[in-house]
């Protein structure tokens, strides 16, 4: 696997609180699941099918081949620029918990033998929030994108819009979609993946303009939160409500694929758009995991 | 006018209110014990007064908020009605229904040919239940975005108005993709072949308003707020305790000035002391004047540029850093985009 960045292997939360690290809990199924197994199936709960959170070095490590990935913008960070109460802790604890210096990791890769600019956001950094820095990352990827002639792909995991940056945050989701719009008008493919959770001011910029929008089984995926709608409905929401396949059922994506499939889809697509193959196909395909 | 040194507004406010029972309680008091409490109430009223002008000098974040959200404040319709003439609503975007939290218009600014929008919202109940409060569904955002496109077609300039407390959140706007319309909104703004005017009139919630506020030039009444979430909502997610909105308010900074400061606001049109609502001509001279002034100077710029520019001016927003080592203590650079 790729080893680009020193970092815990698996780090997420939900492992870190089991004792020993041996067993894992399933949140949907509650079946003790062997770690080991577990992560042989992608993290996915080989019982009930439950797509457990990944991080962005996961995300990376399991989606592209394994070769040099060349990342972008590694030790971008935002600033405190508004002097915002906390923030500053809050953002210390997040790459002390990380490893990370942002909540999205950019670079470019190949998939399948076909380069591909890729970008992975990182639930467990500060609810891959959007501030400045982030914003910034996407941007500069997409714009490598455009000057390079390659192919775009986003997985997204991200509570929205970082509050502790006030309107600058809230103006990352016009620079990132206005960078999209230009490679649009390139003519060159955006694979926009939506993983859970995908919600608030992601959604309502670069996560919602991709050419082709995927989502992980079962990935919460909307823009305003459930309680907020409750309140304003005064009425309970269903259980499946801003689910994936809910989502793919109202037309508002194109397709969700399993964790398992994703790598092949993604290289289905890029083929189709006109990605070329720049290295020999991976000797070895990525691990296949049970449904 | 006050010799005394200056202290924080909040306190003004907290001694406002006071006051202004007090003034109540003695109002009471003359009436049922039929006592001439007059020179007394006068006194108080006088230092009210003093109060009032004091926090409407300097307002605080918080009662600029207040001010953003007072109810008679002039809203799209007064503006349709005092700047532009030859005024033709268009309804609907082609999709699903007319949404009337979003209004579309040609019009007529200086004679010339335009295209207007922005959140409709009410100056009473009535009026507000009408037009969702100024929330626009899914629809709205696409309806806007049907009028932008027929202003590119036709080279007409495209102003907005922003007003609006956010996008409508409910079961039906998420149905019906919400977070698309906002994104495909932004994303066609950034790039729309016609000059945008924004003006920022009252509230500028989140997506909602950014929905329909990317400009070449974004202008700013000075008592109207733009922030990514409300204050109220800000303190219950950040410290659970919604009743903290008055320090969110500070915190996230929300007003004009600020986002002048911020490089998002290209100008702020100065108010009425006490805010927009008590003197309405006075903020259309403003706001006329603004848009005059902008939409003359963008008639200039030839497309392309007004387009790269356009682009820039989105590009540099932000604060960033590059350290040598990520999470490390390395050198710290300013980042350029």
């Amino acid at each position: 696997m790729l080893n680009w960045l020193r970092r815990p292997k698996y780090g997420t939360v939900e492992r870190r609180e089991m004792p020993a690290g041996i067993w894992d809990k399933c949140p949907r199924c509650r079946n003790l699941i062997y770690r080991k197994e577990l992560e042989r199936n992608l993290m996915v709960c080989p019982k009930c099918g439950y797509h457990h959170r990944l991080s962005a070095v996961e995300r990376l490590e399991i989606t592209l081949d394994q070769q040099a990935f060349q990342e972008y913008d590694a030790s971008l960070t935002s600033t405190d620029p508004l002097g915002f109460e906390g923030y500053g802790a809050k953002l210390a604890e997040a790459r002390e918990k990380t490893g990370q210096a942002e909540a999205v990791i950019t670079g470019d890769g190949t998939i399948d033998g076909r380069r591909t600019v890729v970008a992975a956001l990182d639930f467990h950094f500060m609810g891959g929030s959007m501030g400045s820095a982030v914003g910034e990352k996407i941007t500069r990827a997409t714009e490598r994108a455009v000057e390079s002639r390659l192919p775009l792909v986003i997985f997204s995991a991200s509570g929205g819009a970082r509050m502790q940056e006030g309107v600058l945050s809230l103006m990352q989701l016009a620079k990132t979609s206005a960078a999209i719009g230009r490679l649009h008008e390139a003519g060159l493919p955006y694979l926009s993946v939506m993983c859970d959770p995908t919600t608030g001011g992601v959604t309502a910029s670069f996560a919602f303009l991709g050419d082709i929008i995927l989502a992980e089984p079962g990935a919460l995926i909307g823009f305003a939160g459930r309680r907020v709608i409750e309140q304003t409905i005064r009425r309970k929401l269903p259980d499946d409500f801003q689910t994936a396949e809910f989502c793919l059922q109202r037309g508002l994506i194109d397709m969700v694929v399993s964790r398992a499939e994703m790598r092949a889809t993604l290289a289905r697509l890029l083929a189709f758009f006109g990605a070329p193959r720049v290295a020999p196909a991976p000797e070895e395909p990525a691990p296949a995991a049970q449904p | 006018m006050t010799q005394r040194p200056p202290r924080p507004a909040a306190d003004l406010d907290h001694q406002l209110a006071e006051l202004e029972q007090e003034i109540g309680r003695l109002h009471v008091r003359a009436r049922d014990h039929s006592e001439s409490r007059e020179t007394e109430i006068a006194a108080l009223e006088q230092r009210a007064a003093q109060l009032r002008e004091e926090i409407y000098r300097n307002p605080s974040p918080w009662h600029i908020v207040q001010l953003a959200r007072q109810a008679q404040r002039p809203r799209l319709v007064d503006f349709l009605g005092s700047l532009f003439t030859d005024v033709i609503e268009i309804h609907g975007d082609r999709l699903f229904r007319d949404d009337p939290a979003l209004l579309t218009a040609l019009g007529r600014f200086d004679g010339q040919p335009v295209v207007v929008l922005g959140h409709n919202r009410g100056k009473d109940t009535k009026e507000n239940i009408a037009r969702n409060f100024g929330m626009p569904y899914p629809e709205g955002y696409r309806k806007a975005l049907r009028a932008m496109r027929l202003a590119e077609k036709f080279g007409y300039p495209v102003i907005s108005f922003v007003d609006t407390t956010g996008a409508h959140p409910g079961d039906q706007a998420e149905e019906r993709g919400q977070a698309e319309a906002i994104a495909r909104n932004i994303q066609e703004m950034s790039r729309l072949k016609s000059p945008i005017l924004v003006v920022v009139t009252g509230e500028g919630g989140s997506g909602g308003a950014l929905a329909i506020a990317v400009g070449d030039a974004v202008l700013m009444l000075q008592y109207a707020v733009y922030t990514v979430i409300s204050p109220e909502g800000c303190a219950a997610i950040l410290w659970h305790d919604a009743s903290r909105a008055r320090d969110a308010a500070a915190a996230l900074k929300l007003t004009a000035r600020d986002l002048q400061d911020l490089g998002i606001v290209d100008e702020v049109l100065p108010e009425p002391l006490g805010g927009g609502h008590r003197d309405a001509e006075a903020v259309y001279r403003v706001v006329r004047d603004g848009l005059g002034r902008h939409l003359q100077a963008l008639r200039e710029v030839p497309r392309e540029v007004l387009l790269d520019r356009r682009y820039a001016k989105y590009r540099r927003i932000g604060r960033v850093v590059e350290t040598l080592a990520a999470g490390g203590d390395g050198d710290r650079a300013e980042a350029r985009p």
